[in-house]
């Protein structure tokens, strides 16, 4: 960032020479804190619901009878519901507040129309629910991430329109002369994501396409959910936080052009790597392979810029939950990204192709990536807007361990889990039932780290509603640190 | 970079590039593609559905079968659909052109069902095998779907749909009291009638069976 600070005042702004911007970036904050808070709360509650479906399917994929009476909880409901749940609930639901607050302060403005946003906080989740309660019921579309039925949409699309008009409005009112690289990132996927998704809509449910134009569609839709709108958000969230938590500007700002500018171009164009093979034109899936493989250069960019701007301060991983999330997050992008446009591969797609390896993927970029800098973001958000401290920092590193350690697990055992699955389909002289039974050692330890994962969540969950409860302080106060770093010992705070 | 219209404008063009690309190209060149006739036999390909298999297919996408079952063939040397006998051909996008929606799937924890209703043409076995997998997969980890079915006294007759199972497996469920049967559903009648309508048992001239076989073409 330009207004760099040093580490002791950007961990602890009582300590800030710079009291007058102090005092306006708390009067955005102010203006911020309900619309903020109430997408925060209802992303977190998404995210206990999301989990428990997730168990559920998960525990379901190597034990089948397990709750196997119950028609709303058959396994691709309950998956349906997991997948609707985390994504529409709690990572939208986070990538919004993180926009908004985002937004607000790289505009230096007041977030104005706070209850335009609390309206649409409203309507975003009663169609969420409404969306997933009709999946359980069985009225899904079985469409790969547009499941929610159409009688729910309208008000997702409602809220959107909110959020799109919010975000113009503030844009414009900005005061900063300069638009730092995280607000590209958020006006682009804010604008993106409403495109997106009322083409898919119209062309797959409404007045749906014929044959398989509709695979290209739902691809074309699905992976840009993750490609234009969960990875711009979770890059800017990345942008902003390495530097400001180190107190130091960004690495390069001519490959953070480079960056934004290559993944827009490129990305857009890999969904179609889901249908190599598939019955659609053989032109469109090369060009689609292109693309997946012309993104090694936005991620490569992306990870000099934010793996270089830690280089010498790798000590900050010590002391800060945001820093620590966010820098997990960032080195997870790197490597899901990599995997990703290998997977895209002909030789290499044949085989990770229809198998676990390719959820072991999406989860790497879904929750190791984004789910993990939306994490170290609202470590960093809450206290700003409610001036209170986390309550506990041995939650905040049990939420750490458990996410990381049980992500890592997932990752690492459903990967190798994918790729045996993979050879072995790939083989027709082994029956497909034997390839089955070798894929459920690693479906049953992919419910062991699901329930490591939820220890974090639980953890979370605890920390943050503490905090909301918690009296507020009189006076300054100190930020909760795993350990407090050595720049900080003098301060006049402690 | 702090020209807002400038980057609204580079912003806007990303995503209408992909947009002609890879929707608006395609929905031109193969949007309008239609059912082949074949003149020797007389007939359309692919015939149209039944509409208790229409009505099968919604069961089908409510259950979300699509999330562990792909319905594509991929081409001989590209994986080994052909050699599991998935199907005697690649899948083409003609096949679809009928399909209200398309269920291609991303996912195999299940075999492939493009062709499920060739491959395995017995209703009997779709009844037992989707009451209990197990009874007819010993090891398969597809989800059961006894919801499907209903336990009940027999009225007159027997129907002769009702579930031949095995003694001891209707013993250890309870299933085995006299004068009462276990009978699927509509909704199990129309999902086993749409998996038997999902076959490709015909050539396009874009598409001939990888191994021409004896007396060829359709079956």
């Amino acid at each position: 960032m330009a207004n760099a600070q040093t580490l002791a005042a950007s961990l602890n702004p009582a300590t800030s020479p710079d009291t007058v911007a102090r005092a306006e970036l708390r009067e955005i904050d102010a203006s911020a804190r309900w619309p903020v808070i109430i997408f925060l709360v209802s992303g977190l509650i998404w995210l206990l619901i999301g989990t428990g479906f997730a168990l559920i399917s998960s525990i379901k994929l190597h034990t089948p009878d397990f709750l196997g009476d119950y028609q709303w909880l058959t396994f691709g409901r309950a998956r349906t519901a997991h997948l609707n749940s985390v994504i529409y609930g709690w990572s939208t639901n986070v990538a919004f507040a993180v926009a908004f607050w985002l937004m607000a302060r790289l505009s230096r403005a007041k977030l104005r129309h706070g209850g335009l946003l609390i309206v649409a906080a409203c309507f975003w989740n009663l169609g969420v629910t409404i969306g997933v309660i009709g999946i359980l019921a069985g009225d899904s579309t079985s469409i790969e991430w547009l499941e929610i039925p159409p009688y729910a949409t309208p008000l997702l699309f409602v809220a959107y329109a909110l959020v799109g008009v919010w975000a113009i409005i503030t844009f414009r009112f900005r005061k900063s002369e300069h638009v730092y690289v995280s607000q590209w990132y958020l006006l682009a996927a804010l604008f993106w994501f409403p495109w997106l998704y009322s083409v898919a809509q119209i062309m797959l449910i409404f007045e749906p396409a014929r044959g398989t134009v509709q695979a290209l569609v739902n691809w074309w839709f699905a992976h840009n959910v993750l490609g234009l709108w969960f990875t711009p958000i979770g890059l800017a969230a990345a942008y902003y936080f390495i530097p400001k938590v180190l107190g130091k500007p960004i690495h390069s700002y001519y490959l953070s052009v480079l960056g934004f500018w290559s993944l827009a171009i490129f990305y857009n164009w890999a969904g179609v790597h889901h249908l190599i093979g598939g019955p659609v034109p053989a032109w469109v899936i090369s060009a689609g392979i292109a693309a997946s493989i012309m993104m090694v250069i936005p991620v490569v960019v992306t990870a000099i810029n934010h793996h270089f701007t830690m280089v010498g301060s790798f000590g900050a991983l010590r002391s800060s939950p945001t820093l620590r999330f966010v820098v997990f997050g960032a080195v997870n992008y790197t490597l899901v990204s990599l995997t990703g446009s290998a997977m895209a591969i002909r030789g290499f797609n044949e085989v990770t192709h229809f198998t676990h390896f390719t959820v072991a993927h999406a989860h790497q970029g879904m929750y190791a990536f984004f789910t993990m800098v939306m994490f170290g973001s609202v470590y960093y958000i809450m206290p700003r807007l409610l001036l209170k401290e986390w309550p506990s920092a041995t939650l905040i590193r049990t939420h750490f361990w458990a996410t990381a350690i049980g992500i890592t697990f997932y990752w690492v055992e459903l990967s190798i889990g994918g790729w045996i699955q993979g050879t072995e389909m790939n083989n027709a002289s082994i029956p497909f039932i034997d390839v089955v039974q070798h894929t459920i050692p690693y479906l049953f330890l992919r419910s062991v780290s699901g329930i490591v994962i939820t220890i974090g969540h639980v953890a979370f969950a605890i920390n943050v509603v503490w905090m909301l409860f918690a009296r507020r302080p009189a006076g300054a106060t100190a930020p909760t640190l795993f350990h407090p770093p050595a720049a900080l010992q003098p301060t006049p705070a402690r | 970079m702090n020209r807002g219209p400038l980057i609204f404008l580079g912003i806007f063009f990303a995503l209408a590039f992909s947009w002609t690309g890879v929707v608006l190209t395609n929905q031109i060149q193969f949007g309008s593609l239609t059912p082949f006739y074949d003149q020797n036999d007389g007939k359309t390909y692919p015939e149209k559905r039944s509409g208790l298999a229409e009505r099968g297919r919604l069961v089908y996408q409510d259950l979300g079968c699509l999330y562990c079952h792909s319905q594509q063939v991929r081409r001989p040397g590209f994986g080994a659909d052909t050699e599991r006998g998935w199907g005697d051909r690649q899948s083409v996008a003609r096949d679809y052109v009928n399909d209200k929606r398309v269920y291609l799937g991303t996912m195999r924890t299940g075999p492939d069902l493009r062709n499920i209703g060739a491959r395995q043409p017995s209703a009997d076995w779709h009844y037992l095998h989707l009451f209990d997998p197990r009874l007819t997969s010993p090891g398969s980890i597809m989800a059961p779907f006894g919801f499907l079915y209903e336990y009940r006294k027999v009225l007159g007759e027997r129907s002769p749909k009702a579930l031949k199972l095995p003694a001891d497996y209707a013993r250890r469920r309870g299933l085995d009291q006299p004068g009462y049967e276990l009978v699927p559903t509509p909704r199990a009648e129309a999902l086993v009638a749409y998996l038997l309508s999902l076959k490709d048992t015909y050539d396009f001239p874009e598409a001939k069976p990888y191994v021409p076989k004896t007396g060829g073409g359709a079956k």
